[in-house]
């Protein structure tokens, strides 16, 4: 699953001195990564907020955290997987900021999604499992939604997160672990 | 728990959520945002709020008020406290 922007994020398009000069703040090279990543930064969060235009603020916003930063960043490594950590705190902090009752009113309102709707599965269940997925805390959230949902590889998740893979491993097996015993309590037996 | 367990929470996500679309890209432009943002933040009075003196909050407001009575109730203690600033 998304292939195209995965080899966009692992950096090798970026040559090493656009990342030399954005380092040194050089607002042209600053312009180039922009538009290389942009699309792949935007996609990644919106994974993870569901909402194209919090996505979008997000996304001016994980940019402007990184140009901040650009003196850290080291040009030896890629730029992307550096963008998909930053934008994916950003995400975090996002998610943490809302009460989940406001992501279940907007959640997949405007999403472009793939089409996987069953028409098998009825409307009350998929809401049921929305609320149940809207109330995990962010962090098993966030893992959760890249795993199952996007079907992101664990260690994909881990980089982003700046964690482990036994860590991202864990975040996922421990939400699932909570929605099944919420979805329970509501009638619902995966 | 199982793997087979996992594909049926799984299934059942991806009904309630379905994955993002894998080519989806904004609505618009966003480079002139990161340009208008990184303007503001490069001219410090521009990226102040107009009316910040009047969004401070409200524990702020009860320090000053606090400093001010203290120093009309007590006046002699003024030249102590300039001295420590």
């Amino acid at each position: 699953m998304w292939e195209p922007s995965s080899s966009v994020l692992s950096g090798s398009v970026t040559s090493s001195a656009i990342l030399d000069r954005f380092r040194q703040g050089d607002l042209d090279a600053f312009e180039a990564l922009f538009r290389e990543h942009q699309r792949a930064v935007y996609g990644w969060i919106l994974r993870i907020v569901r909402e194209p235009a919090a996505a979008e603020d997000l996304t001016v916003e994980s940019f402007l955290r990184m140009h901040r930063a650009c003196a850290r960043f080291d040009p030896g490594r890629s730029f992307g997987p550096w963008a998909r950590r930053v934008a994916t705190r950003l995400a975090l902090d996002w998610l943490r900021s809302r009460p989940p009752e406001c992501e279940l009113d907007e959640a997949g309102a405007a999403l472009p999604t793939a089409p996987v709707a069953d028409p098998g599965v009825a409307a009350e269940i998929r809401l049921k499992t929305a609320q149940a997925m809207a109330r995990l805390p962010p962090r098993l959230r966030i893992a959760a939604v890249l795993s199952l949902v996007e079907d992101q590889p664990h260690k994909e998740i881990a980089a982003a997160l700046g964690i482990s893979v036994t860590a991202a491993k864990l975040r996922v097996f421990r939400a699932i672990r909570l929605l099944r015993k919420d979805l329970e309590r509501q009638g619902i037996t995966p | 728990m199982t793997a087979y367990d996992d594909e049926g929470i799984k299934n059942l996500l991806k009904q309630a959520l379905p994955p993002a679309a894998t080519d989806a890209e904004p609505a618009r432009d966003l480079w002139p945002d990161v340009l208008h943002r990184l303007d503001a933040e490069s001219s410090p009075t521009a990226a102040l709020p107009r009316s910040s003196s009047r969004t401070l909050p409200w524990f702020d407001w009860a320090l000053i008020a606090g400093l001010i009575a203290f120093a009309v109730v007590f006046p002699a203690a003024i030249p102590m406290f300039l001295y420590y600033l």
